[in-house]
């Protein structure tokens, strides 16, 4: 009920918003957006599985060539006593939340772009500097972004971060599912180096597979939703975890794709340039008509 | 050209005490930029990777674009509808609108991490972007309000072009040059001013477009999808309103009279404009029932109170009343607050609302970027000064008419 409110309501502003501008949309609803490659890659993360060795960390920074400590230094654990976000220098963080685990232990939940099918930051950008590609990534292309930040507002998960130190050619940093890498034919860092295959990297729709089995054999051991199949439209990456998502600290989102509401209302406003044109030619023909000597302003 | 009421220059010296100020805090305002230049935007600010839009896009750029919004509403009544008496609005709103939307871009360029980039959207098309909407309207409207206002300069040096030293051999040259330039805008003129109404509804709106893929993000006392809709509704109530706003001050700093008729004129026609802009906030609260969140009493629940009861509420109330808009005092008060509430609105819709899902604390502008907003306000004001200085943009009703060679003399 709540629903259908919802969405008559959304349908109505949209009308309404491009009746405003002078003419009916009827593109508005038609259009569908481009389905994800169906071969696209994934990784599962099982969050059940995760020990917090945060080698995945040291291996992403190594790929992508920043400074990190040496490997021994990740065997502090003093970082996860508070909550740490992807950044400019590390494209994934491991976070512990406690008693979240199988069995009350601490559970472990690695952090990053997670891909998504609808990707809001790809919708989003201002220069299309960002794109979802076949093989499942969102890339980011430095030769494109301007630096307006507006990816990071738009992106559900809250995940590209801004390089605020530099005044020249700052870069939005965030996970690329080590897109070149893959390229190659290797393993995405991260999956290579966990030490107890907590990551699993395939094609998507397998994952999806692999991790409803999971659940249906050890329904003590996990919750029933696998988080990223369903949230704003499905994303490449997939995580399973003895609490659903909002238990292990990640955002409680909807199935509807991100940029689907605003992308409708961009699309009703423009609707192949007929509300403009259609406004354009209203005001012409009030101005001809206000300026003929009959119309005048009698007062003036 | 006959027109009793011809806009004129001002005749009155450029430096005053409050331009003194002012020039002061241009001056920091421009050094805080160049700081921002040489040592990133971290540097200056307190945006962080929780808080990637702050005051700069909240109010120089949104604002900015709201408050600029006198020049469409004044071009549509004064152009389209050939409402001649109120032809005497049309050019200082225009000057406004020039000179806002100029500081628009120039926030927007200090505030993308690559300010030399900034020519990219114009090749690099991403139709789904509301952004990309927003930046390619704006800059397209920013030129055509730069030729808009080319009949002043034209106006203004006609018959009057003087050259200094060997240059002045080409004045004949110049002049011919203004003659053909003027001839050729007042036939196309028709064609730019419409233009510039359409150009304005589509990123008035686009600009609300823009937070709604913030999704649940944004606080839902402010995110909707008719957001758009407010938006434009808004900027359409807020044009008048600010227009009597700056009459009132020009006139006052510039020792004028003040067109007062006029302006409670157009204070009547605001009424009905807050009205519905009212109406569809309230109607948009009570359909999506967020007025739940109002009982919390937080934070973005007082600021959303204030933003309706003080930005739109009072100052219908005050439009309403014939005795407030014939008193100058009445007239300022509710046109300040229909302006303070509008901004008020953007602020709120771009930094209050934002609710990232991971945050280390509230974002609080730093001192920097206080600095720059109220620089760039000061330079655009002193901006305007000079330009009723230089150009015939203000109607002077109540004096005689200056005779032609004093222009001569001005510089
Ligand atoms: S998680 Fe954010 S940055 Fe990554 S693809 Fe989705 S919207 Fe883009
Ligand atoms: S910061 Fe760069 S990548 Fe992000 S939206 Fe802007 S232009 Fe696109």
């Amino acid at each position: 009920m709540k629903r259908l409110d919802r969405r008559s309501f959304l349908k109505c502003a949209a009308a309404a918003g491009a009746g405003v501008l002078g003419a009916p949309c009827p593109e508005a609803q038609a259009r569908t957006r481009p389905a994800p490659a169906p071969e696209r890659g994934g990784v599962l993360v099982d969050t059940t599985v995760c020990i917090g060795c945060r080698g995945c960390e040291w291996a992403c920074k190594e790929a992508h060539g920043l400074p990190t400590p040496p490997r021994q230094a990740y065997e502090d654990a003093t970082p996860f006593e508070r909550l740490r976000r992807p950044d400019a220098g590390a494209l994934t963080v491991v976070n512990r939340t406690a008693g979240a685990g199988p069995g009350g232990l601490p559970a472990f939940v690695k952090a990053q772009c997670m891909h998504c099918d609808h990707p809001a930051c790809v919708s989003a950008c201002i220069v299309g500097a960002l794109v979802k590609q076949d093989d499942g990534s969102v890339v980011w292309d430095t030769d494109r972004c301007i630096g307006c930040r507006y990816c990071m507002v738009a992106c559900p998960f809250q995940v590209p971060a801004f390089e605020w130190k530099k005044a020249l050619q700052p870069r939005i940093m965030k996970c690329d599912f080590c897109a070149p890498r893959r390229a190659e034919g290797k393993l995405p860092a991260c999956v290579e180096n966990c030490p107890v295959e907590a990551l699993t990297y395939g094609p998507r729709e397998e994952l999806v597979r692999v991790a409803r089995s999971r659940v249906k054999n050890h329904p003590e051991r996990y919750a029933e939703a696998v988080y990223g199949e369903r949230e704003v439209g499905g994303a490449s990456w997939l995580y399973l975890s003895a609490r659903d998502g909002a238990g292990i600290g990640l955002p409680a989102l909807g199935p509807d794709p991100a940029p689907g509401v605003s992308e409708s209302i961009q699309h009703g406003i423009f609707a192949y340039f007929v509300p403009p044109v259609a406004l354009y030619s209203l005001l012409g023909l009030l101005m001809w008509d206000a300026k003929r000597p009959a119309g005048r302003d009698g007062e003036g | 050209m006959a027109h009793p009421h011809a806009p004129q220059p001002v005749q009155v010296r450029f430096l005053t005490p409050g331009v003194a100020v002012l020039l002061l805090l241009a001056a920091a305002g421009l050094a805080v930029v160049a700081a921002r230049v040489f040592l990133g935007i971290g540097a200056v600010t307190n945006l962080s990777d929780q808080y990637p839009w702050g005051l700069w896009i909240g109010v120089d750029v949104a604002g900015g674009v709201a408050l600029a919004a006198g020049g469409f509403t004044t071009a549509a009544l004064g152009h389209v509808m050939h409402r001649e008496r109120y032809h005497a609005l049309v050019r200082p709103a225009l000057l406004t609108a020039m000179l806002g939307y100029t500081f628009v871009a120039m926030g927007v360029c200090i505030d993308i991490g690559r300010w030399y980039y900034i020519w990219h959207p114009i090749f690099m098309w991403n139709g789904n972007s509301a952004l990309f909407e927003v930046g390619i309207c704006v800059t397209i409207y920013l030129n055509v309000l730069y030729i808009e206002f080319l009949p002043v300069v034209t106006e203004r040096f006609i018959g009057r072009v003087d050259l200094p030293g060997a240059l002045s051999r080409l004045n004949g040259f110049v002049d011919r040059g203004l003659r053909l330039l003027e001839r050729g805008l007042s036939s196309t003129m028709s064609f730019f001013i419409i233009a510039g109404i359409v150009l304005s509804t589509l990123h008035q709106s686009s600009l609300g477009t823009l937070m709604v893929i913030a999704g649940p993000k944004m606080h839902p006392l402010w995110q909707t999808p008719v957001l758009p809709l407010l938006f434009l509704l808004s900027a359409i109530s807020v044009g008048f309103p600010m227009v009597i706003l700056e009459s009132l001050l020009a006139s006052r700093s510039l020792g004028l009279e003040p067109e007062m008729d006029l302006l409670s004129r157009i204070g009547r026609m605001t009424a009905p404009l807050l009205g519905v802009y009212l109406a569809f906030k309230l109607g948009d609260m009570f359909i999506r029932e967020t007025f739940v969140h109002l009982a919390r009493l937080d934070f973005p629940a007082v600021m959303f109170m204030v933003e309706v009861f003080f930005g739109i509420v009072v100052p219908l109330r005050l439009f309403l009343s014939e005795e407030a808009r014939r008193s100058k005092a009445g007239l300022f008060t509710a046109a300040a607050l229909a302006v303070g509430g509008v901004l008020l609105n953007r602020v709120n819709n771009f930094i209050v609302a934002y609710t990232p899902p991971f945050s280390f604390g509230r974002y609080v502008p730093s001192p920097g970027e206080v600095v720059v907003t109220v620089g760039f306000v000061s330079l655009l004001v002193l901006l305007y000064r000079a330009a009723v200085l230089v150009f015939p943009v203000i109607s002077l009703p109540s004096r005689p008419r200056a005779p032609r060679t004093k222009y001569a003399v001005r510089g």
